[in-house]
Parts: structure tokens; C-alpha cells; sequence
């Protein structure tokens, strides 16, 4: 046992201490910040940064002549009688930014209009455009059939439907999909991410010592099991202790971040949060909205989650770190691995696809099957964890998935232990099975 | 002090059986040297031993004891593939191997200073070893391998990679560990180092022994009871008709031309130097013994024809 203990301790300080991984430890949490700054970022700049923009309006129809309203960051300015060709050039020139023309049109009601500019029009300014275009148009078509404006308005209702999950004793909680969608392919992502990484870090750390031809001189002082195993604890501290810095690093630039930005705009900070919820309009958040988040983040079960991320993500890496290492032990150099690794990615490949099916339908036979099979269930369950999964479930899901992890430990141990000392030969899968039989 | 029975050992693998029924024993203090051709099955005696693979039947025996986990601290082994981990630095990595064999941290340190400075590698301590040459390396190589002090040391080839002058200073290393008391298995292509160092052999051949005893037995057996004779005259037509009247004699001409070669395919060698004394100066005789390398090709083609 001693032994095991020098070895994951020399796995995971020489991983810890490599550049790569400071790189990675820094990166990773930079690039999960960007995912919350960018929109943000894009949110304040077309709040302020765009000046006011001066669009010409040439409406041949005149129907819209007086429907675009003007504020600080848009001026409208209507030229009647004007030929577009001439306010196409004024664009060319600069004295607009863009130009709106309506073609003319008898008897029907125009439904088409195009917008000349020079640089990218915004999509904010798209959306204005045709909103007001579509809203004055209904408004014609209601008039034209006697219907006042002013009554539609009256009855429009905009409805607020809560989807409650109840259990057998009668709890009722609200749920948010949209939240659970996002969290449900995040955490899939990232348990996927994790085990291609440091399965692959197994991988070459095996193959490695394979290439060096260290193994006999460490396995004439442990077992070949013993060195096996203890490589793969070794680099999965090392994915834990990656994965807790992530988490503190991601906090303490969120913090750093909030209060850089937040103290000013506490709304848009509110809106980072959401990242599920399109940025399009700088309307200002209400107070009902940030109601509704913290409904939101009080609604997720953040202790299960992040127990059964943890449950899920190391066992799924133990299944296949185990694999990877048999294929570790297989390969001269890395050239020949391929047609080892592709049984093992072909699953989780699998899984990954599928989750865009299941977060859609967490609760499907596909989706139930896929999390109970243990080769797709650390992926697959933790997409339907969000959405809530019955507890027999997911025991019975950890069960199998650990089952499977000893059985193949026992099957990957036999492989590896024979192939570590196998040099320069064509190996096949039948050749492979003869060794399980090796005493 | 150990001595090493091994008994009745085979080991088959899918195509072939690469150890037959293999017997030997090694005494304490002693280098013995296990010799044969590519492939005879030498490896994976030194592999049952070091317990890297089980025998399908048969026993090894250390000291009277089957061999368990528990001797793995009293073997040092040094294999034919030998590497190192190439990022990690030399001296931490020297450690790492001496506390895998069960010595403690700090003793590990004190011993590793003294050999690094008897290997004249010193100063090598902190870099990393793919700095060092592949010479550096077989040096750091052996160290850890003896590192614990092991009652058993199992060398595999351990020259290979050597300039003569860091050779000399292995050689005069396993001599050393040997009077200090260690069993030495030697496995080896190089007949010279084993007509050195040698006291006992086994040959393998096929996953057999096909030769075993100690080296000088071995050479008196195979003795052809040859002489050689250089007799030095101004003028050699005497000898090359002295020659003449024998018919076990042969005489050639050496590099310098005052002195002649007898080879007397004969241990009766008197009257013939009686004879030569009338015609010069005899300046060297000596009885010729057949070198490991002839008894080596000798034994392994001789099997192979019979088989």
C-alpha cells in the first residue's frame, strides 16, 4: 500500500508541478469568465458606445412616415420626394448611416422595405425596424376590418406559465427548462471534457513509460497492478485539484468582475447570469426579473448536482482511465493507437450526441437506457440530473457503473500487465484476448 | 548471503515454451553467469525471478524459501531495457526508485551521495536526465539498482553502453558487491567479461540448460589439450623440420621474424621441448584452453543439429 502512495504521490507532483497544467489552470477559469463577460460586455457597448445613428427614410408608400421614433442613439429622418439612388449616395458619403427605403405600392399594403448601409446594420436596429413596420401594418389591417388599435391593445395578456414538478407526497417545485437544458449540456460537456483529457493523460503516461523502457526496472520493485492503479489516482487528483481551482479561480474573477462592473450597472450583472437568456434589448431589467433568478437559482438542487457530478465524474473517469491505460500499455508510439482508442471514444461520442436528444426528453426510454448503460451513463446521467431523476435510478446507475469499473480493472489489468513488456510486435484483438488467460 | 534454487521451472507461452524444465542453483557469493543465444529464454528466467511473471510449474527457492513479495527488497535488478523517466530530475528520481524498494527517504539520499561521487556524477544531481549522456544514464542506472543493498543483483547485459574506462570501473563494482557478500546473476553476450567475472554459467539454449558448472571445470572439459610454443632462433628451418617428424605439429611464423610458433595438439609436451632447447631460445609456452565464445558456438550449433 506504502508503494501505491509513492507512486500517485510522483504521478500528480510531477503533473502539478508541468507548466501545462498552470496554463490550463489559468485558462480554463479565463475562458469560463469570458463566457459570462462577453455578453455583458456586448450588452454595455450597445447601450453606450453607439453613437446616434442617422438613418434616412425614404418611404415611397407613406405609410410609415411617421412610426419610426427617434431617441439618443437613433435619428430618423424622413426625405420625401427624394430619389433612393441620391440617398444611397449620401450614405456612401457619410451624411447617414443608413438608409431605410420602402418601394411604393397601390392598393395593398407594402409588406417589404430594405435597408442600405455601409457598415453592419445591428441586429437591435433590424429588429426596431421591422417590429415598428409590423406593428403599424397590423394596425391598418385591424382599421381596414373595423377594429380600433386602441382595443387590441386593451385585451392583449401576456400569460406566466409556471411548470411545477410534483413528487408522490405532494412537494411541488418549480422548474425553469431552459436552465436545466443549459446546465444539463454543461455538466455533460465538462464530465466529457475531463475524461478524454486525463484519460488521454493516463493514456501517454503509460505508453510513456512503455517508450522509455523504465517499466521493467519499476515493476521488478512493484506490482504491474500496483503501478497501474496508481498512475490512474494519481492523475485523477490531479483533475480534482484542476477542477477545484477552476471553480475557486472562476469565483474569484466573478467577484472581481461584479464588483468592477456591477456596483454601477447591478442589472446587467443580473443578465450575465442568465446567460441562457438572449442579451438583444438593453431594457432595463426590472426588479420582477431579478425575482425571477433567484426563483431560478434557488430551483436548482445544487447539493445533488454537485455530489452526483462528483459520483459520476469519478467513476466515469476510473472506467475509462482504466481502458485508456490497457491501451496505453498496447502502443509502441502514438501513431498505432488509433485503432485501440476508437472502441473507447466511439461511447462516449455517443453520449455526448445524445445529449442534445435527452436534455429535450430527460425523462424518455433512449435517455433512461443511455444513463443506466455504464459506457454512457457519466455523460448521459447528468444531463438528466438537472431536471430531477428518481433516486432508485441514479443508485441503480452508480452500481453498475462501479460493477463495470471492477470488472474491467480486473480485464484491463491483464492486458496491461502483458502488453508493458511487449516491444515491436503486430498486436491484434485476438492476440489480446490470449493474454487474459496468462497466469 | 543468499544462494538461489531454481527447480524444475517451465513456462509456456501461446506459441512457443520459453523455459523447459529449467534447474539451477546458485550459491551464495558467487557471479554466475547465464549465457545463451537470442531468444533461449534467459529474460524470462530473469523475469520468474523478479517475479514480472509467474512459472506455469516448478519453484523458485531463495535461501530454502519460495520466492515472495518479501524478496523483492533483497533483489536488485538492472534490465536489458533499462530507462528512466527523461523530464524527471536525476537525483529525485534516484530517490524515488531507492523508496519504491523500501529505503527510507533519507538514507536514500546518503547512500545515492556517496555512489554518485564514486560514479564521478556528483553534480548531475538536479538536472534532468534527458541532459545526460547515455553513458550518464547506465551509470544513475546501476546505482538505483544496488541502491538497497541488495543480497541478489541481476544484471542483463550491464556493459552495453560502456566506454572501456567506466566498463573497467562496473567491472571492479559487481566484483566488489560480490566480496562484500552478494549473489550475482550475470546475463551476458560478452564471453570476454564472463571469462572475467564468471565463477559459475549456465548455458540455455531452447529453454534448456545445455551446459553448467563453474567456468574453469567447464573449460577443462572442453580442453583440446593444446600448447603453444614460441621459440625464438635466427634461422627457423630446424624447427620447421623438426616440425616435419611430428604429426600433431603445427608451425607458423609469428609477426617478428626471429620468432617462430609450435602448436602441439598434444598435452605430452617434453621431448618436444627437449628437442627445441638444442635449437634456441624458448620464450613462451603455455597451455591453450578453448575461450568461452568457442565452447558457446560449439555447445548451442551442436544442439541445434541434434534437434
Amino acid at each position: 500500500m506504502n508503494k501505491i502512495g509513492l507512486i500517485i504521490k510522483r504521478e500528480y507532483l510531477t503533473r502539478v508541478r508541468k507548466r501545462s497544467f498552470l496554463i490550463m489552470t489559468f485558462l480554463g477559469p479565463l475562458l469560463m469568465a469570458a463566457m459570462y463577460i462577453i455578453p455583458i460586455m456586448l450588452a454595455l457597448n450597445s447601450g453606450s458606445s453607439s453613437q446616434n445613428m442617422r438613418i434616412a427614410v425614404v418611404d415611397e408608400s407613406h405609410w410609415f412616415e411617421d412610426s419610426f421614433k427617434s431617441n439618443e442613439q437613433r435619428t430618423f429622418v424622413n426625405m420625401p420626394g427624394q430619389p433612393i439612388d441620391s440617398v444611397k449616395e449620401m450614405v456612401k458619403t457619410g451624411v447617414f448611416d443608413m438608409a431605410l427605403y420602402v418601394p411604393p405600392t397601390q392598393l395593398n399594403i407594402p409588406s417589404n422595405a430594405v435597408v442600405y448601409s455601409i457598415r453592419q446594420v445591428p441586429m437591435e436596429m433590424e429588429t426596431y425596424i421591422s417590429s415598428v413596420m409590423q406593428k403599424e401594418i397590423e394596425d391598418q389591417k385591424l382599421m381596414a376590418k373595423g377594429v380600433d388599435p386602441e382595443i387590441v391593445s386593451a385585451v392583449k395578456t401576456s400569460v406566466n406559465l409556471s411548470v411545477m414538478r410534483m413528487d408522490e407526497k405532494g412537494n411541488e417545485k418549480e422548474t425553469f427548462t431552459q436552465v436545466q437544458f443549459t446546465l444539463g449540456i454543461v455538466l455533460a460537456l465538462l464530465v466529457y471534457m475531463f475524461i478524454i483529457f486525463f484519460g488521454g493523460q493516463v493514456m501517454q503516461g503509460v505508453s510513456e513509460e512503455k517508450t522509455n523502457r523504465i517499466i521493467e526496472v519499476i515493476i521488478s520493485s512493484v506490482k504491474p497492478f500496483q503501478l497501474m492503479m496508481g498512475k490512474i489516482i494519481g492523475v485523477s487528483l490531479v483533475a480534482l485539484t484542476q477542477f477545484v481551482l477552476w471553480i475557486l479561480l472562476t469565483g474569484v474573477l466573478y467577484v472581481g468582475f461584479s464588483a468592477f462592473v456591477g456596483l454601477s450597472n447591478p442589472e446587467i450583472l443580473s443578465q450575465g447570469t442568465l446567460m441562457s437568456q438572449e442579451i438583444t434589448s438593453t431594457d432595463i431589467v426590472n426588479n420582477e426579473n431579478v425575482q425571477n433568478i433567484l426563483q431560478i437559482v434557488h430551483s436548482i438542487d445544487f447539493g445533488t448536482i454537485i455530489v452526483s457530478f462528483l459520483v459520476f465524474f469519478i467513476l466515469g473517469y476510473l472506467l475509462y482511465a482504466t481502458l485508456y491505460a490497457a491501451i496505453g500499455s498496447l502502443v509502441d508510439n502514438n501513431t498505432d493507437s488509433q485503432q485501440f482508442t476508437l472502441p473507447v471514444t466511439v461511447p462516449l461520442m455517443v453520449a455526448i450526441i445524445s445529449s442534445f436528444y435527452i436534455v429535450n426528453n430527460p425523462d424518455g426510454a433512449l435517455s433512461v437506457w443511455l444513463s443506466m448503460i455504464p459506457f454512457t451513463s457519466p455523460i448521459s446521467m447528468m444531463v438528466r440530473i438537472p431536471f430531477g431523476v428518481p433516486i432508485w435510478q441514479i443508485v441503480v446507475s452508480v452500481l453498475l457503473l462501479a460493477a463495470t469499473f471492477v470488472l474491467m480493472t480486473w480485464l484491463a489489468a491483464k492486458i496491461y500487465r502483458t502488453g508493458i513488456l511487449m516491444y515491436g510486435k503486430k498486436l491484434s484483438y485476438k492476440e489480446i484476448f490470449k493474454w487474459l488467460k496468462y497466469k | 548471503m543468499a544462494n538461489i534454487t531454481i527447480n524444475e521451472v517451465t513456462k509456456k507461452y501461446a506459441d512457443h515454451i520459453a523455459l523447459d524444465r529449467m534447474c539451477i542453483d546458485i550459491p551464495e557469493q558467487c557471479i554466475y553467469g547465464l549465457l545463451g543465444p537470442n531468444g533461449a529464454g534467459k529474460t524470462t528466467l530473469i523475469r520468474i525471478l523478479n517475479q514480472i511473471t509467474a512459472p506455469d510449474s516448478g519453484e523458485v527457492r531463495i535461501n530454502g524459501e519460495l520466492l515472495s513479495q518479501k524478496h523483492i527488497a533483497q533483489i536488485g535488478y538492472l534490465p536489458e531495457e533499462r530507462g528512466l523517466y527523461k523530464k524527471m530530475k536525476v537525483g529525485e528520481q534516484a530517490i524515488y526508485l531507492a523508496e519504491l524498494k523500501g529505503v527510507k527517504k533519507a538514507e536514500a539520499q546518503k547512500r545515492l551521495k556517496t555512489w554518485f561521487d564514486k560514479f564521478e556524477i556528483g553534480g548531475w544531481w538536479d538536472k534532468k536526465v534527458e541532459e545526460l549522456s547515455k553513458g550518464m544514464q547506465q551509470k544513475v542506472q546501476f546505482i538505483t539498482t544496488i541502491i538497497h543493498d541488495p543480497q541478489i543483483l541481476i544484471f542483463d547485459e550491464p556493459f552495453s553502453g560502456f566506454d572501456p574506462i567506466n566498463a573497467n570501473l562496473l567491472k571492479e563494482a559487481i566484483l566488489e558487491l560480490r566480496d562484500k557478500g552478494a549473489t550475482i546473476l550475470l546475463s551476458t553476450h560478452n564471453m570476454a567479461s564472463v571469462e572475467e567475472l564468471c565463477d559459475c554459467i549456465t548455458l540455455i539454449n531452447h529453454g534448456k540448460s545445455i551446459l553448467q558448472g563453474r567456468v574453469n571445470d567447464i573449460k577443462r572439459q572442453h580442453d583440446t589439450h593444446q600448447r603453444e610454443i614460441i621459440v625464438r632462433a635466427d634461422d627457423p628451418n630446424p624447427i620447421y623440420a623438426l616440425g616435419d617428424t611430428y604429426n600433431n605439429i603445427k608451425v607458423e611464423q609469428t609477426d617478428l621474424p626471429d620468432e617462430t610458433k609450435l602448436t602441439l595438439f598434444s598435452a605430452d609436451s617434453n621431448e618436444l621441448i627437449a628437442r627445441l632447447l638444442g635449437i634456441g631460445q624458448i620464450v613462451a609456452f603455455k597451455e591453450v584452453l578453448p575461450s568461452m565464445n568457442d565452447i558457446f558456438i560449439q555447445e548451442v550449433q551442436s544442439q541445434n543439429q541434434a534437434s
